[in-house]
């Protein structure tokens, strides 16, 4: 059996769907959100090299440099920002996120 | 200028020269904060103004007409020109707000007005986009800074924990946006527009299922319904000055990309968005009139406010027509007059140095501040849409456009949520008119004055002039078809 595209697509549209999960299931760590975000990224990134590929197209390629280099610095932005949050509340447990609700 | 000698690998930088500019000059304001240190704040802050100013002086001198580079992933027409405008107002006049809050000794934090100015470069690379790529670095570079502006009153747990709500649902709605994006891209073979357009005949089913995770990503950074459950607890952590830029210069950028991929890149699959947009458009509506009865936090209130209102907006999108996008341009241009000028009247609420932010807290101001309580009667009437104040106009284009477009549904489901709405803007002024007053409220400072006197004018007296706005959202929306 060859790997066709369909195979790809497949695992990609696998790990989105688990990243997904990942953040709504998630009732313990924000780490583990901040893990989930990584995974629909990489679907994503999958996608687009697989896209790429089967089209002959370099643009998917380059669109996949600029999600990963965009990922960095979320995942920055995202720790930096849970570091402050973590100074003030001593916890950064997701049930403990509850000073608004709506 | 020379457009000739201004290139780039051959590729023109004349159009891309404002977002230049704005971008290096953050890099320049950025180094004096670094070196200058913590008292430099108030400098840095009003040089932030004056780029702004001046980035807004460069888009109106560029070349009349379409200006395109980069092999078409970046756009300059009226349309975007008429937003980038728009969202530097927004950016101007809320870093004018914040003066205040950056001049407590506690928080001098000169960082604040270069994320905003990075975060305008953002939105003005959005309003420009003319390809997915350029779509999401736009989007990007808007919401990064948008999340540490969330969380920059670093010591208060309530505005670092918006920051973190705000990043989470932000990134989750990246992730979808770009799925949709990488989808689109493998269904078309192409990533830009124009390109898009040509190649999407029919309901592609890879297609309409990139289309719909694109929309959902728009629908998030617009706060539509069902997207919108960040917005009341954003709004209400982040700090009242960085509420106010969220509720107005992201919007404009956000509506305006929004209505660009809709537009350019998808009209042949327009049945299928059309009933994305309509659906939403109904629910933000709705949602926006009824969930913000129950409100006791004035900026929690503003925040289901401005999900009705994106629905509203919204409406005119879902016309298609180049009447409903100039009814789009109309209400997003009149909703960042008001509320500014609403959020000019919530940071003005200060008892004893103590933000009132509750709306008991506006209980007989008019025999406290009659002129205050005028002003803000007259926002709360524009924004419920009661002739003849501005908001009424903005309402009427979109309404007219939706009827011409034959979605009379769309148009009694409008009318009837905006009714509703209308209860909790009357319900506060009620308050300010009939009941016993809790005391008066601190001296209202200079800025705020200027950003209330002028967002007031322009409210109460838009019907005696309408036309240069009118006009100028006329030209606009003919660009883009």
């Amino acid at each position: 059996m060859s790997i066709g595209l369909g195979h790809y697509l497949s695992v990609a549209a696998i790990l989105f769907t688990l990243g997904i999960l990942g953040i709504f299931l998630n009732r313990k760590n924000v780490i583990v959100i901040l893990m989930s975000i990584e995974l629909i990224l990489l679907a994503v990134n999958i996608n687009l090299v697989a896209f790429s590929t089967f089209m002959n197209d370099i643009v998917g390629q380059v669109f996949a440099l600029l999600v990963l280099t965009v990922a960095a610095a979320e995942a920055a932005i995202g720790l930096a920002v849970l570091v402050v949050y973590f100074r003030n509340r001593g916890s950064i447990a997701v049930e403990d996120i509850n000073l608004m609700k709506g | 200028m020379n457009d000739m000698t201004f290139e780039m690998a051959g590729y023109s930088l004349l159009p891309i020269l404002p977002e230049l500019v704005l971008a290096a000059g953050a890099m320049v304001l950025l180094m004096l904060g670094a070196f200058r240190g913590p008292q430099a704040t108030g400098l840095v802050t009003t040089l932030a103004v004056v780029l702004l100013i001046v980035t807004g002086g460069l888009i109106v001198t560029l070349p009349a007409g379409k200006l395109v580079t980069f092999g078409g992933s970046f756009i300059v027409d009226d349309f975007a020109r008429f937003l980038k405008i728009l969202a530097l107002i927004g950016s101007g006049v809320t870093l004018i707000l914040s003066t205040e809050f950056l001049a407590d000794q506690s928080r001098r934090i000169f960082e604040y007005a270069i994320l905003v100015i990075l975060s305008t470069v953002g939105m003005m690379i959005l309003i420009s986009a003319g390809d997915l790529i350029m779509l999401y670095l736009g989007l990007e570079l808007m919401s990064l800074a948008l999340y540490v502006v969330a969380a920059s009153h670093r010591d208060n747990a309530k505005s670092t924990e918006a920051g973190l709500k705000y990043f989470v649902l932000g990134a989750l709605s990246s992730g979808m946006l770009l799925y949709g994006a990488s989808l689109i891209y493998g269904f078309t073979g192409t990533v830009n527009f124009a390109g898009i357009a040509a190649v999407a005949k029919g309901g592609n089913i890879g297609l309409v299922f990139g289309l719909v995770f694109l929309l959902a990503g728009l629908c998030f950074k617009v706060s539509a319904v069902p997207f919108h459950m960040w917005t009341p607890d954003v709004y209400e952590g982040a700090p009242t000055p960085v509420t106010a830029f969220f509720a107005s210069a992201p919007k404009v950028a956000a509506i305006a990309v929004f209505t660009r991929v809709a537009l350019t890149a998808f009209p042949s699959v327009a049945a299928q968005w059309q009933q994305i947009v309509v659906f939403v458009a109904i629910a933000s509506m709705v949602l926006g009139s009824f969930a913000a009865i129950g409100q006791s936090n004035i900026k929690r209130l503003m925040a289901y406010s401005s999900i009705g209102h994106m629905g509203f907006a919204l409406v005119g999108l879902a016309a298609g027509t180049v009447e409903g996008v100039q009814g789009v341009l109309v209400y997003i241009a009149i909703y960042v007059a008001m509320t500014l000028g609403t959020f000019a009247v919530i940071l003005t609420m200060k008892r004893n140095g103590q933000p009132a932010e509750t709306v008991a807290d506006f209980a007989g101001l008019s025999r406290t501040n009659p002129m205050l309580a005028f002003i803000f009667a007259m926002l709360l009437f524009s924004l419920a849409g009661i002739p003849p104040l501005a908001g009424f106009f903005a309402k009427f284009y979109v309404f007219v456009a939706a009827i011409k477009a034959g979605l009379f549904t769309l148009a009694v489901v409008g009318v009837l949520a905006s009714v509703v709405g209308t209860y909790y803007y009357l319900m506060i002024i009620k308050l300010m008119y009939f009941d016993e007053p809790k005391g008066a409220v601190d001296p209202m400072r200079i800025e705020l004055r200027a950003v209330l006197a002028v967002s007031g004018l322009l409210v109460i007296l838009f019907f005696v002039y309408p036309g240069p706005l009118v006009s100028a959202a006329t030209t606009a929306a003919k660009s883009l078809f």
